[in-house]
């Protein structure tokens, strides 16, 4: 064990490390090693079959393309909740402070059937869209609405305390030396903000990708259509095709990971330039 | 000439805050609504003879049993991760970090595959499971993992940054007076964060008590043994019970409200703000 180097004054090092390490190892590490290691019980041919059916790579092309589709959309839809809250006094609005955090708290089930009621063709907002010709609920365009309504807290947050620290005197300056109001926002606040909206738009894709209870019932689930891959993963589990399970999952975790990873990048790159 | 402006309008400004009042209504209180407004559409015997219901009465008590055992267990792990994280110098300090937030980044439906690949049936000790007698997939141990799993990171993530802000000279104060490990961190630490404490819980439970994906995994569906909340919700909606799957809901919607409203006045309290994630 490696003796603490500072603050040794205090006690129970050993213990909570010990409890920390263990469980963190039998909970999130053991199992996550075990999914690594199960695909390949199938062989490498074998994975690579089941990861590349026609099915599953529609599933998958699915849940990512919605997934940063409706990212991008809350891009400027984070930005004007974030904007309004940070800059401008109005009523109710530590009411509406709290509720941005509502598709966070809520149960992802209960989100998921009130989308489905709210945009059912006789639903509220169904049945405003219907003669549009619009159909949201059992199609892609469902995934995508509750992909928006679950990301939209993360773009909001993760801007918030960027606007609030954002320093006035440079838009300031830009109005004194008369720019317009639009040149200043496009020149110098939204370059400003574009990481933070880089790691919004990241925090609210890597959630859209696994989303599963906000999407299952408003998505209409058919194959090749609308089957998002983790239903996919559910309905291979009952076929009782563990390993076949176990390779849509790594696949889904490793390319989730190197979104992340390479939008992180992205941003370093960003603020080492300015 | 260009008259520059350090400000919006007030024209502007009062079409930019309608815009975002219509957003939030239409995306975050409708829903809300609907809720309310399907789960009382046949009046409120109706809805009431859902919480009278043996199966939906079953699926509140198994949700509370789930978080009654879950939110302590990750309670117990975030403190002490916390502790040696935030008050001790070790080589992977930043590593751990890392890893306790994994679980965040795991689509739900995982975080409850990982326990069927383990104990199921065709899983690594599914065998070894039926030869003991122990059931853990498609019962309560199951259950419970699966809700540990994605309630992990909850209370670690709120005192971490909490307790690395606070000094650590009282509590060594505590020691050096002749205070036993306990009696410091009973009488110094736990007053010092109760109130990030009690935060940090409050989102584990509301976490744990509304999961679904990775319950539905581990579940098996069986009606009135293995359907926590979430669950019977799915169910009743399933069956084209519209007023008992959106009585069951309203209970969740309820409890989410009570979150946020607690939420909001402990992070007036401690004066920061923490995300729900």
């Amino acid at each position: 064990m490696t003796l603490p180097s500072r603050r040794s004054a205090l006690p129970g090092f050993s213990l909570t490390l010990g409890i920390t390490v263990v469980w963190l190892s039998l909970i999130v590490l053991l199992p996550l090693t075990l999914l690594a290691l199960r695909p390949w019980t199938l062989g490498f041919a074998g994975v690579w079959h089941s990861v590349t059916e026609p099915r599953v790579l529609a599933a998958l092309r699915l849940s990512f393309g919605t997934a940063a589709l409706a990212a991008a959309v809350n891009m400027p839809l984070g930005l004007l909740v974030a904007w309004v809250m940070v800059r401008y006094r109005f009523p109710l609005r530590n009411l509406a402070d709290s509720l941005i955090d509502m598709p966070l708290a809520l149960p992802t089930a209960v989100a998921g059937i009130a989308l489905t009621a709210l945009f059912a063709p006789r639903g509220w907002i169904g049945a405003l869209l219907l003669p549009l010709g619009i159909r949201v609920a059992y199609s892609p365009l469902g995934i995508f609405v509750a992909l928006v309504f679950v990301g939209l807290p993360f773009m909001v947050r993760t801007l918030e305390p960027v606007i609030m620290e954002m320093p006035k005197e440079a838009e300031e300056a830009a109005a004194t030396l008369g720019a317009t109001r639009r040149q200043t926002l496009l020149r110098v606040v939204l370059p400003a903000l574009t990481p933070a909206l880089l790691a919004g738009f990241g925090a609210a894709f890597g959630r859209g990708i696994g989303e599963y209870g906000s999407v299952i019932f408003i998505a209409g689930n058919m194959p090749m259509v609308s089957e998002i891959a983790p239903l996919l993963i559910l309905i291979r589990l009952e076929q009782l095709n563990y390993a076949g399970a176990a390779a849509l999952a790594l696949v889904m975790l490793l390319a989730s990971f190197a979104v992340l990873l390479s939008l992180n990048v992205l941003r370093a790159r960003m603020r080492s330039r300015t | 000439m260009t008259t520059g402006a350090a400000q919006e309008t007030v024209s502007t400004r009062v079409f930019l805050i309608l815009l975002t009042a219509a957003l939030l209504i239409v995306l975050l209180v409708m829903p809300l609504v609907v809720v309310l407004a399907e789960a009382f559409r046949k009046g409120i015997p109706a809805a009431l003879a859902t919480l009278s219901d043996p199966d939906s009465l079953t699926s509140i008590r198994l949700t509370l049993t789930v978080a009654a055992i879950s939110v302590p267990l990750n309670t117990v792990f975030g403190v002490s991760a916390a502790w040696c994280i935030s008050r001790f110098r070790f080589p992977g300090r930043g590593a751990l970090v890392t890893l306790i937030e994994l679980p965040f980044s795991v689509s739900p439906v995982i975080s409850g595959l990982v326990w069927v690949l383990l104990f199921g049936i065709n899983g690594w000790l599914g065998s070894f499971m039926d030869r003991v007698g122990l059931q853990i997939i498609f019962a309560l141990p199951g259950l419970v993992l699966a809700t540990v799993f994605v309630t992990f990171p909850f209370v670690a993530r709120t005192l971490i940054p909490l307790m690395q802000e606070q000094d650590a000279s009282e509590e060594e104060a505590a020691i050096t007076l002749g205070a036993t490990g306990w009696q410091m961190f009973s009488r110094v630490t736990l007053p010092n964060i109760r109130w990030g404490l009690i935060y940090g819980v409050l989102l584990c439970n509301a976490r744990a008590m509304g999961e679904f994906g990775a319950v539905a995994v581990v579940s098996g569906h069986i009606r009135g043994q293995t359907m926590t909340m979430p669950l019977q919700v799915e169910a009743l909606f399933n069956d084209y019970d519209w007023v008992g799957a959106f009585t069951i809901a309203s209970l969740l919607a309820l409890l989410a409200l009570a979150t946020l409203a607690v939420k909001a006045a402990l992070e007036w309290r401690l004066g920061r703000r923490g995300s729900m994630h």
